[in-house]
């Protein structure tokens, strides 16, 4: 019983196939498995605009949207309708083909990611040998999609927007495909299904997640930090700093264009959060040995939700980071942190298990920690500011 | 240790998200259709005419002189004088205003009309729920939909209402003392004149 419910998503399938032809079995097995992915997670997407709309409101105590449905749940239904009627303005001087693939290419892009993520057991798209390699790749067309939307606007906020947007991705992508090598390391493998088979089994109760090691938790946590870049939410939302370059590089989008970029964004994120959740979280695995009998895809789910929450939380917490301090994060913090943990991951590999193994490994990757935070904050001279012509 | 800041930062706005679930003093928002601040006296919306009794056509203090017209730094104002005249608020037979539009949509609520109307008859509503979907049509006020009672006045604004009818009562007083002393002198004089005829003249006559 247990097992049906948690493969009735793969057994439906293979009894709808069970219905056509042989020769078309391999095309309608792709559209089975691909459409649920297209539905589903702008579902979720519009769920999460919710979400975070109430909870941004909660944390900043104000009530959120109460105006449309029940709490306002049907808030994304009219945001929809309102995106969809309003006009699209596309600019006189633009290039107009550019300027209507860009959003189509970074929706498109976003949604190549999920081809190998394993949302639940037995259930991936493709069950590629290279899947983090293949993600990380496609994910990096975002940043070609960002720039084709600040250059053919022909508007200097968005040229100026995408430069800061294609900055801040290239120096974060390196720090979050470094931060997700160490558990490739482990797994000895880039498949996203070998890595999340391995880390399935359990201790006494506790599972095999990489996150419960030294290495793990530190390459989470910059992971996390550099997906939080990588997707331009806040504090890392320089790309878009309303106050300072308005909306960056989608400025002169408008309408479903516009809705689309946000479409894109959060699907970025999402994916990028089940990516976490692969490399760290044990993917589709229950967090105790005695939870196993909830399906696997519930388990997938609510830990993407538990990271959006932890999206939300630090959206309503930080303030915006200054270009500067960004750039000197990225590469004087997460990336010697990473390339450290990377050798940790090592020394972790070839010792025997243990006690000693533990505080090695721990001191490995929190004594540099404390050292390089107090090493940033000593360069940092905080002193009254005084502007030429504000005189 | 690097993060505290950060960490610190988090507790807040998770005390923040629970807080707002458990006690309502932290949510500051007024949900407004349902749930409206009180108003202090000294709001003001947009200008209104004042009428006394229960008829607004008949009780309207306007007498059409134009003043507030000319001085309206925006021109949203516009009046036809009558032809023919009515008694006023004091009783003295006067002109009134045949129209009496007010274009809100221009109007700046700048108060001028109402600081230079002799006659107390216009002064500032405290409405503000005034959007509408005719663009044009309702947001033109006509002489009809300007028109609300004293009683509405003194609700609104009460000191200044109460400052103004008791200028009004004393308008009054002055008024029926003066009609009083005229009617009284006309009867003494008639009175004079009936035994004793043509022998004094006539007397008494104030102003």
């Amino acid at each position: 019983m247990t097992q049906a419910l948690d493969q009735i998503f793969v057994l439906t399938k293979q009894w709808l196939l069970g219905f056509v032809p042989a020769s078309a079995q391999p095309i309608c097995s792709a559209i089975l498995s691909v459409v649920p992915v297209l539905i589903g997670f702008p579902l979720l997407f519009a769920i999460t605009t919710w979400l975070e709309r109430k909870g941004l409101g909660r944390l900043q105590n104000r009530y959120g949207p109460n105006r449309t449905g029940p709490y306002g749940l049907f808030q994304p239904i009219a945001d929809a309708i309102k995106s969809l009627t309003k006009e699209d303005i596309v600019p006189l001087t633009a290039d107009h083909t550019v300027h209507f693939l860009a959003p189509v290419l970074l929706a498109a892009a976003s949604f190549l990611g999920y081809a190998v993520l394993p949302i639940g057991r037995n259930m991936v798209l493709v069950n590629m040998n290279a899947g983090v390699l293949y993600f990380f790749a496609v994910g990096s067309v975002v940043e070609l999609a960002v720039f084709m939307a600040g250059w053919s606007s022909r508007s200097k906020y968005s040229l100026l927007g995408a430069m800061r947007a294609i900055a801040q991705m290239i120096s974060y992508e390196v720090p979050l495909v470094l931060a997700s090598i160490v558990a490739i390391m482990q797994a000895g493998s880039l498949s996203t299904v070998a890595i999340v088979d391995k880390q399935a089994g359990y201790t006494g109760i506790w599972p095999h997640w990489f996150v419960f090691t030294p290495w793990g938790v530190v390459g989470f946590a910059l992971f996390m930090i550099a997906a939080t870049a990588e997707s331009n939410r806040s504090p890392f939302d320089l790309p878009e700093g309303e106050s300072e370059i308005i909306a960056g590089y989608y400025i002169e989008y408008s309408g479903f264009k516009f809705a689309l970029f946000f479409l894109g964004e959060y699907l970025g994120m999402f994916a990028t959060s089940g990516m976490a959740i692969t490399l760290f979280l044990g993917g589709w695995s229950a967090p105790f040995s005695f939870l196993t009998w909830i399906p696997s895809y519930v388990w997938f789910f609510a830990k993407l939700l538990a990271l959006i929450a932890g999206f939300i939380w630090i959206r309503g917490t930080l303030p915006r980071l200054r270009m500067d301090q960004l750039m000197s994060l990225a590469w004087e913090f997460i990336l010697p942190m990473a390339l450290l943990n990377m050798l940790d991951a090592g020394i972790w590999h070839f010792m025997p298990a243990g006690v000693l193994r533990w505080l090695v490994c721990t001191a490995i990757v929190a004594v540099p920690c404390v050292l390089l935070g107090q090493g940033l904050k000593r360069n940092k001279k905080f002193q009254v500011r005084t502007y030429q012509f504000a005189k | 240790m690097v993060g505290e800041g950060i960490l610190k930062g988090l507790v807040e706005t998770a005390r923040n998200f629970f807080g707002s679930y458990v006690g309502k003093d932290r949510l500051t928002t007024v949900q407004y259709p349902e749930e409206r601040l009180p108003q202090i006296e000294a709001a003001r919306s947009f200008p209104f005419l004042v009428y006394d009794g229960p008829d607004w056509d008949k009780g309207m203090r306007c007498v059409a002189c134009q003043i507030c017209e000319k001085e309206c730094p925006p021109k949203c104002i516009l009046i036809k004088k009558s032809a023919d005249k009515k008694p006023d608020a004091v009783g003295k037979p006067q002109f009134y205003p045949a129209v009496f539009n007010i274009d809100i949509s221009v109007c700046m609520s700048c108060q001028i009309c109402v600081e230079v109307c002799p006659f107390d008859a216009i002064k500032m509503d405290v409405d503000y729920d005034l959007s509408t979907d005719d663009r044009f049509g309702d947001l033109l006020l006509d002489k009809e939909r300007l028109a609300k009672s004293n009683e509405y006045y003194n609700a609104i604004h009460p000191t200044e209402a109460a400052a103004v009818d008791a200028h009004f009562a004393e308008e009054r007083a002055k008024a029926e003392a003066k009609a009083k002393a005229a009617t009284e002198a006309k009867a003494a004089a008639e009175a004079k004149v009936a035994p004793a005829a043509q022998e004094q003249p006539v007397g008494g006559e104030t102003q």
